[in-house]
């Protein structure tokens, strides 16, 4: 099974985390660049179906040249070959604009599934997979807890507010998974070393045969006009309990109206 | 006026969701709101005197298995042929896994701007959107067709303003293409009467200090006394004492309730990711550095296995 996991770069997300001040774009030049954690699953449930049914694992990335840090992480936990998107032009990319470049990517690539984290820690935006699906005319499994593949045959349970739902699909397909549905794998030493000598081909919207207009602030179908950091919330009365701590508590929610 | 389609959220047990409400009052701001109810047979007749009570001065209804049946894909292609005809002001989804994933096809079909995690929309099409886990708020706009949002719960206090709506079953015609995704089944899992989670106005959540998975009984109990929903930290989760479905955090629900209590839980970046927006934050932790006192409106140091059941004791005793 020929399988694309797509991994994002993002801003560490147990860090300061800030929008530029000159384009409203995320700050990834003061920023700890580091792979989107959900995207860890993604590429080890790829590998689990490679090592399973056997095929091979493509990460691809859209993003600038430092992401390529994030591709060599990502090549070290195992996967075959990475496919980079980069561009000067890409920068200030909306989301709509995003799907369309990665949807010409994979339209190059010839996936049997793609499979990716169901959010990125920097935007939260949920939106690309079905974006992506939808241009692709594929189905989109989304919000996976569980993915099980059997042959051709796609079944994953969908966590929901209520509970889950199984939804099931054929090839190819978008898949999108959550944290619970494996544990990473950390790289070795003898996949870091691996990593270094694995396949990166590097992309340009050109060879994608997407006009630089359509992308970028050009092409942005959404626009930050402003941005404020909220202050930082600071801490009020602290008690010890001494014996007494449980009805204190109770004696603020009262004041607080709460009880 | 012009119409302002709002995308209704609704569940089989309770009906109608509060974020729909949300949307419904937000609407009125911009327009004459609209509700349209994507689901399965009869959805519509069920939610139409609630949707009635807070403005909805017409609902659109596109019902049955071609709909409720798929993942998504259909309810995207009902709604892209409603905005077409209608031509609305602005399409309101709820900020939810599918609201965000319906507005997703939407925005694709329509080549359409889309903006997500929405607390506040003005007139002219003017989004407040929270970023960074709460720590950065921003000011954006669609700039290639109409505003296409996602609202967040908790946003604002829903208000009633009676309407009668006219009811007006849609066509739905829908493609192979939008019948790739199947829904087999769906599974209920615990849940009880609590409010749900993103939508609660106030939320006790438990920590690794609860301890065990048997304790989190203090968690549910304090949560029910409160009329609250019940969450969990990631470090609580992943040593199996509660579902993950309750996870609040950066991987996880975010919840913004007027009142959020933390129990047990230290309160790290991965936790206050998903909670520091709330209005009022009260902590019970044994360790007095834990930086959820730094967050924490009133903080009490202490064992919650001793200050948990008294509190409980005090509420009821003040009934």
């Amino acid at each position: 099974m020929n399988i694309v996991v797509l991994v994002k770069q993002v801003p560490d997300s147990g860090a300061d985390r800030n929008l530029r001040a000159d384009d409203n774009t995320v700050d990834r030049g003061s920023a700890n660049n580091v792979i989107n954690e959900m995207d860890e699953y993604a590429i080890e449930e790829a590998l689990n179906i490679r090592d399973a049914h056997g095929g091979e694992v493509t990460i691809l990335t859209m993003g600038p040249d430092r992401a390529t840090e994030s591709i060599r992480k990502a090549l070290s936990m195992g996967p075959d070959k990475a496919v980079h998107v980069v561009d000067d032009a890409l920068h200030g990319s909306c989301a709509v604009a995003t799907s369309k470049v990665l949807a010409a990517a994979l339209g190059q690539l010839n996936a049997d599934l793609v499979i990716c984290g169901a959010e990125s820690t920097d935007g939260r935006v949920q939106v690309l997979p079905h974006m992506i699906a939808e241009r692709l005319g594929v189905a989109a499994l989304t919000g996976a807890r569980k993915l099980t593949v059997d042959g051709s045959a796609l079944t994953v349970e969908r966590q929901t507010e209520e509970g889950y739902e199984v939804v099931t699909a054929s090839t190819p397909a978008v898949v999108s998974v959550w944290d619970t549905i494996n544990e990473p794998r950390y790289p070795s030493f003898k996949g870091i070393m691996a990593a270094k000598k694995k396949p990166v081909q590097t992309l340009s919207l050109a060879d994608l045969g997407v006009a630089p207009t359509e992308v970028g602030f050009d092409g942005a179908t959404s626009t930050v006009l402003e941005h404020t950091k909220r202050p930082p919330r600071s801490g009020g009365t602290k008690v010890t309990d001494e014996g007494d701590g449980g009805v204190k508590l109770v004696e603020f929610l009262a004041t607080e109206k709460f009880v | 006026m012009s119409e302002v389609l709002v995308v209704v959220e609704a569940t089989r047990e309770f009906g109608v969701k509060k974020v729909t409400l949300e949307m419904l009052t937000l609407a009125r701001e911009l327009g004459t709101p609209s509700a349209v109810v994507l689901g399965g047979a009869g959805a519509a007749e069920a939610l139409s005197a609630k949707l009635g009570e807070y403005g909805a001065a017409k609902i659109y209804a596109a019902e049955g298995e071609e709909i409720d049946g798929y993942l998504v894909a259909p309810k995207a292609t009902v709604l892209a042929d409603l905005v077409k005809r209608v031509q609305p002001a602005a399409v309101l989804l709820a900020s939810s896994q599918e609201g965000k994933e319906i507005a997703a096809r939407l925005a694709v079909k329509l080549d359409n701007g889309i903006l997500t995690d929405v607390v506040a929309l003005e007139a002219d099409g003017t989004a407040t959107q929270v970023a960074f886990a709460g720590s950065t708020i921003v000011k954006s706009k669609v700039t290639k067709g109409l505003p296409l949002v996602t609202v967040r719960a908790n946003s604002l206090t829903p208000a009633p303003a009676p309407a009668t709506p006219a009811v007006e079953q849609l066509t739905v015609t829908v493609g192979d293409a939008d019948k790739l995704a199947k829904v087999v089944e769906r599974v209920a899992e615990q849940k009880g009467t609590r409010p749900e989670l993103t939508e609660a106005s106030v939320v006790v959540s438990g920590g690794r200090g609860v301890g065990n998975a048997d304790n989190f009984k203090l968690v549910e109990e304090l949560a029910d006394l409160l009329g609250g929903a019940v969450g969990a930290s990631r470090a609580a989760v992943d040593s199996g004492y509660y579902p993950h479905q309750f996870q609040v955090g950066q991987t996880g629900k975010t919840v913004s309730p007027q009142l959020y209590v933390a129990l047990g839980i230290s309160g790290a970046i991965q936790h206050r990711a998903g909670m520091q927006t709330s209005k009022t934050i009260v902590a019970v932790n044994k360790d007095s550095e834990a930086p959820i006192f730094e967050l924490a409106d009133y903080g009490v140091v202490g064992d919650l296995n001793k200050v948990v059941p008294q509190a409980a004791e005090e509420i009821r005793k003040r009934r």
